[in-house]
């Protein structure tokens, strides 16, 4: 048995559009650690939501698919699968919690039922036996009399009582991955911190390791070990969160982290020096219409003619951070008048 | 995984297409169903419109030819007064367009003004409106139809208008729940902010966005009115003398020649079903077409 | 639930309400009454007796109190007398209603049986061959008008089987004579079960899209699981309001198909009372259409209501 849960190798996944050929991942390689919890940030077009759908193999055929690449899961790469064998393993092996419970719930299907049905189908129990684990498993969850609610339908919980319903439905089976796309965006803030407490209790408990996609920084800081920076599709800078939070290599990062305000980062160790509010000037560029060099260069106050000829390759910066830019590690201060 | 023809997969969604030509090219590709529905109501038109031409006469009746069989001079037979069936199948196309879009553009002219002032001002206008509609729509087209045609007589301004007044209240529903949800879109708190007047956000900002959808109801409208209007005829209280109507060639052949001139029955309801059928084909292409499902 | 009951209830009686203004008011639109087309017939115009008529039939009181009249006498059943029999009209309309009854459930009954199945099938097989051949079908159901598919069928019979299948009215064997009903009964559900059909196939095309079942996927759940296990009990919450939306429809097809198939229904009765101006008829069919909608579409609400349970358990 391996030492890492998922070893994702180069994966491609392309989309076929009008607009044109749309690579929305383009040569993504990531290893995670059984019990990690890693997190893919960027801003919304960066790749990250497919590349969870690519995960689970959940990419609709047409207009999308995974051309290249290969994701092992404890060993077994899931591209080459047939359906019925990647139906045994998603929701059983590898589970996917998605961002707005409303509407990721049936509507007309109690909470009980939902739930059962993973258990049901993939641990071949009976309903009983299903049930009696799935409100187990809603009080694991911190589910305040889950006998009752497990009888309730979806629109008579409240917003966070449903996302931890659906991690609930999630790791019922014991996953070895559980992959969260951005599981507290339709969420107060408030509620945020409790699924986010959730999720860190389960892992503990039941040693999943665990892919959080999320655009707030904020929450990498306060749950995940190791990070993915993705910009355009690719990936521009990896490493410990602690590490690249403090120091960050590539100008994209760097932006991310200065454009949010310090109190969370000062929270979780980040630079003392409170900083005016930046922003990134620009747009995240159509993935339809990628420019020849770096994706980030039009953006970058950096940029040189090499930036904008050759794509930077993956390097290490520092022990255990990567990072995509032909400037990386230079001090000079992003552009701001 | 086998090797990908990206250059195939691309054609097939539809990449590269530029030019007026080419675009519809792809589009009669894509929505094939819908080209023939174009088809069929381009026929339709040129029919109506070009009938005088043919030199083909619907109204001369010839006691010699009474129920003559398809063909020769008469091409799709003749009926009980000798009249040719081609003829007066061209000549009710130009009848059943005229009903047809005229009871269509009523219909659709006031609904969508109703609708939308409605919709978008509210009020106890609204409230009143709201209340006819359910009333008129609980009514069937047909039965309102006939009332209506009974109550101001055969004719075939009456019988638009009798088709125009019970579609109006659908349109205007769907108009004015459209305006409802448009009317909460930012730009026209925008343009609200900017000092527009109430009245020109509502026909300049919240109108073209009605469009898409009234396009598709409007389509729909128009096979609706040719069917009720061939019902009306059918039943005697629709277009009158001397009009040759698809739907009254029928009630004037019904059960009697079912079993001696089965022609009289067949073609003009070939010509009502042809038609209605093109406006559903078209009507359904243009939904899908306008369909905001394209997920990148 | 019974705050949602009490509230439709009004509606419905509001709305009933409307409509018999509207038809009363509808009727008396262009002026001249049923005195004129008898002396029209007639060939000349006796004043003194058409005044006389006129006061009978009550036709030279104020709009407003002939409305009044009418209303009071629907609430006691007393639905005035026909002008052209001059017997009562309930007389006249109560009998003919049974056959009519007959003929729509029947006809509705063919259209859930076809519509609902050959829809979902279609959603799920979207864009295969199948799909496209069932929706050229169900197009041509709609596009068909009704009386034509009615003469069509009675040539059918005419030519290949020699007999014209009219109805008889066979008290006493109702096996038979809804057999009988049945070709009628098809052409008019024909068109009824293209709409329920395509309704469907969109209903379910929305579901399919929604969130909850790519969670359904993401669980693993077979495609068999997901579309109907979870698809459709979602799919068909609509489908039972199109039902409602249907008895409309049928109505308009009912006319025509007992006039083509000589029915003695109440649907036909309708026209023939138009066509004599028989406004005590007309205006009572007319509001018995009505109320038969109104009542289907509040019995399709109600069901509606207790199969969604987010209206069954209002928080």
């Amino acid at each position: 048995m391996s030492d890492f849960a998922l070893e994702v190798e180069d994966l491609q996944t392309y989309f076929y559009t009008r607009a044109g050929l749309v690579k929305a991942v383009d040569g993504l390689s990531f290893k995670l650690k059984r019990g990690e919890t890693l997190a893919i940030v960027g801003e919304s077009g960066c790749g990250k939501s497919v590349t969870a759908l690519s995960l689970m193999r959940l990419v609709a055929d047409p207009p999308g698919r995974i051309v290249g690449g290969s994701i092992r899961l404890s060993g077994t790469d899931l591209v080459p699968l047939d359906e019925p064998a990647m139906r045994a393993i998603r929701g059983n092996r590898i589970a996917m919690i998605f961002q707005e419970p409303m509407t990721s719930l049936n509507p007309v299907m109690t909470i009980g039922r939902q739930i059962s049905e993973a258990l049901i189908l993939h641990q071949d129990m009976t309903r009983a036996a299903a049930l009696a684990r799935t409100i187990q498993m809603l009080g694991l969850v911190g589910i305040p009399e889950p006998e009752q609610r497990a009888k309730e339908y979806p629109h008579q919980l409240s917003g966070g009582m449903r996302q931890r319903a659906m991690i609930a439905m999630a790791v019922a089976c014991n996953p070895e991955v559980l992959i969260a796309d951005e599981p507290t965006s339709a969420l107060d803030v408030t509620i945020q911190a409790q699924i986010l407490e959730v999720i860190a209790k389960l892992r503990r408990e039941l040693g999943t390791a665990v892919i959080l996609i999320t655009h707030d920084l904020g929450v990498v800081a306060e749950t995940a070990e190791h990070v993915i920076v993705m910009y355009a599709g690719r990936k521009v800078e990896e490493g410990d969160v602690r590490s690249v939070f403090a120091d960050p290599q590539h100008p994209y990062t760097r932006g991310l982290i200065h454009s949010i305000p310090r109190l969370a980062l000062m929270r979780s160790g980040g630079a003392a020096q409170p900083e005016r509010l930046q922003e990134i000037p620009g747009m995240v560029p159509a993935l339809s219409n990628l420019p020849p060099g770096c994706a980030f260069a039009p953006r970058c106050a950096r940029a040189s003619d090499i930036c904008r000829r050759e794509i930077p390759r993956l390097e290490e910066k520092r022990p255990g951070l990567v990072a995509a830019c032909w400037h990386a590690g230079e001090t000079a201060a992003v552009a701001h008048g | 995984m086998a090797d990908h023809d990206h250059a195939a997969a691309l054609e097939r969604a539809g990449a590269n297409v530029s030019g007026w030509w080419s675009s519809v090219a792809f589009l009669a590709r894509k929505y094939p169903l819908g080209a023939i529905g174009a088809v069929i109501m381009v026929i339709f038109l040129l029919t109506a419109l070009l009938a005088g031409i043919t030199g083909l006469d619907p109204f001369s009746t010839d006691a010699r030819s009474s129920l003559a069989r398809p063909g020769g001079e008469h091409l799709l037979g003749a009926d009980f007064m000798g009249r040719d069936v081609l003829a007066r199948i061209v000549f009710g196309a130009r009848i059943s367009l005229t009903v047809a879009v005229g009871a269509t553009f009523l219909g659709c002219f006031f609904g969508v003004a109703i609708g939308l002032t409605s919709g978008f001002f509210g009020g106890w206008f609204d409230l009143l409106v709201q209340r006819l509609i359910d009333i008129m729509q609980s009514l069937p087209l047909l039965v309102m139809a006939l009332v209506m045609a009974a109550s101001l007589g055969p004719s075939l301004t009456n019988t638009i208008i009798a088709i125009a007044i019970p579609l109006v209240p659908s349109v205007a529903r769907v108009i004015r729940s459209n305006t409802l949800s448009l009317r909460e879109m930012p730009y026209v708190e925008a343009a609200r902010a900017v000092g527009m007047s109430e009245v020109r956000i509502a026909v300049t900002h919240v109108l073209p966005n009605t469009l898409a959808p009234l396009i598709v109801l409007a389509t729909a409208q128009l096979g609706s009115a040719i069917l009720v209007e061939s019902a009306l005829s059918f039943l005697g209280l629709g277009v009158p003398e001397p009009h040759p109507s698809w739907g009254r060639m029928l009630s004037e052949s019904a059960a009697e020649y079912v079993r001696t001139a089965p022609w009289l029955v067949i073609f003009p309801g070939v010509a009502i079903s042809a038609v209605v059928f093109g406006t559903n084909l078209l009507g359904d292409a243009i939904r899908d077409v306008l369909d905001p499902r394209q997920r990148q | 639930m019974g705050a949602y009951l009490v509230r439709r209830l009004a509606l419905m009686m509001l709305t009933l309400f409307g409509i018999s203004v509207l038809i009363f008011v509808l009727l008396r639109i262009v002026p001249g009454n049923i005195t004129d087309i008898i002396f029209d017939s007639a060939g000349f115009v006796n004043e003194r007796q058409k005044k006389k008529i006129e006061r009978e039939l009550g036709l030279d009181q104020p709009i407003v109190t002939q409305y009044g009249r009418w209303i009071a006498g629907l609430a006691k059943g007393d639905l005035g007398y026909a002008y052209v029999s001059e017997k009562p009209a309930i007389d006249e309309i109560l009998p003919r209603i049974p056959v009519t009854a007959k003929l729509a459930v029947l006809a509705l009954f063919f259209s859930v049986i076809i519509g609902v199945p050959l829809g979902v099938v279609s959603a799920v097989r979207q864009d295969t061959t199948l799909d496209y051949v069932l929706r050229v079908i169900s197009l041509s159901g709609l596009s068909l008008p009704s009386f034509w598919l009615g003469l069509l069928i009675l040539m059918a019979f005419v030519h290949f089987l020699g007999w014209i299948p009219l109805y008889q009215s066979s008290p006493g064997n109702l096996g038979k004579e809804l057999a009988l009903l049945c070709i009628p009964a098809a052409a008019v559900g024909f068109r009824s079960s293209a709409l329920v059909m395509r309704l469907t196939r969109s209903s379910m095309l929305e579901v399919l899209r929604q969130d909850y079942i790519r969670t359904a996927r993401a669980k693993g759940a077979s495609d068999t699981s997901v579309h109907y296990d979870h698809a459709l009990r979602n799919a068909v919450l609509p489908v039972v309001t199109i039902i409602g939306i249907e008895a409309a429809f049928l109505i308009g097809g009912l006319i025509v198909t007992e006039t083509v198939f000589n029915i003695p229904g109440v649907a036909r009765f309708l026209v023939e009372a138009i066509r004599w101006r028989d406004y005590p008829i007309v205006q009572n069919l007319v509001m018995f259409i009505a109320i038969v909608v109104v009542v289907v579409n509040f019995l399709v609400d109600m069901t509606y209501a207790m199969l969604d349970p987010r209206i069954r358990y209002e928080g």
